[in-house]
């Protein structure tokens, strides 16, 4: 069985455009080779953090939303974790009322 | 003389009951009003509304909300203060 997921990465801000775009990819292989789908990508872009992470003040944030086998959690964590360009991640479970509160929001967009 | 008047008047507020003004509104849950059902986390300017200038959760007693919503509003807070779109700390917030 599967739980919805949702993700957020704040990638190290020194990185070039084709850098981020490539790790993005990554973690889109990451999340395939978990055997997860894909619900929602999204990209923030560069942001200002609110306090210092790693003495910098601003970060790259990319938001993921997907479905993946509780199991595996533990080990697409920790692969975010040995990924340097990563500065920080967390990783939300998403409750019934979470997804269709998601759904809406990308639908009101959608119309806008 | 004049002294012992005053301080007789001084105690004598504390004797008689302090005037407690009520509003007539009452304090309510805007989540259970609104029927919200999910706290972002990912909105820290609407988050704002449940913090104190220092960046602190302001009480219960002041929000209105219900048990339930509150301890929502602190993980959705906790949460955005991790990914540091909220502080822990700081100053003049608002």
């Amino acid at each position: 069985m599967k739980n919805s997921y949702e993700t957020v990465l704040i990638l190290n801000p020194v990185l070039s455009e084709d850098q981020v775009k490539e790790s993005i990819d990554k973690f889109n292989g990451l999340l395939k080779s978990f055997k997860s789908d894909l619900v929602f990508k999204k990209l923030w872009g560069l942001k200002k953090l609110k306090y210092t992470i790693q003495n910098k003040k601003t970060g790259f944030y990319v938001l993921f939303e997907y479905k993946m086998d509780p199991n595996q959690i533990h080990d697409f964590e920790i692969e975010l974790k040995r990924d340097e360009r990563v500065m920080r991640f967390l990783t939300v479970k998403l409750d019934k009322h979470a997804v269709t509160y998601e759904e809406n929001k990308r639908n009101k967009k959608a119309i806008k | 003389m004049i002294e012992i008047a005053k301080k007789s008047s001084s105690e004598l507020r504390f004797l008689t009951p302090t005037k407690v003004e009520l509003s007539g509104k009452k304090k309510y849950c805007r989540f259970k009003k609104m029927r919200i059902k999910y706290i972002d986390y990912k909105d820290p300017v609407f988050l704002m509304r449940f913090l104190n200038e220092q960046g602190k959760l302001l009480p219960r007693r002041i929000t209105g909300n219900s048990l339930k919503f509150q301890r929502k509003v602190a993980t959705a807070v906790k949460r955005a203060r991790h990914i540091a779109l909220l502080p822990y700390v700081s100053d003049l917030l608002k």
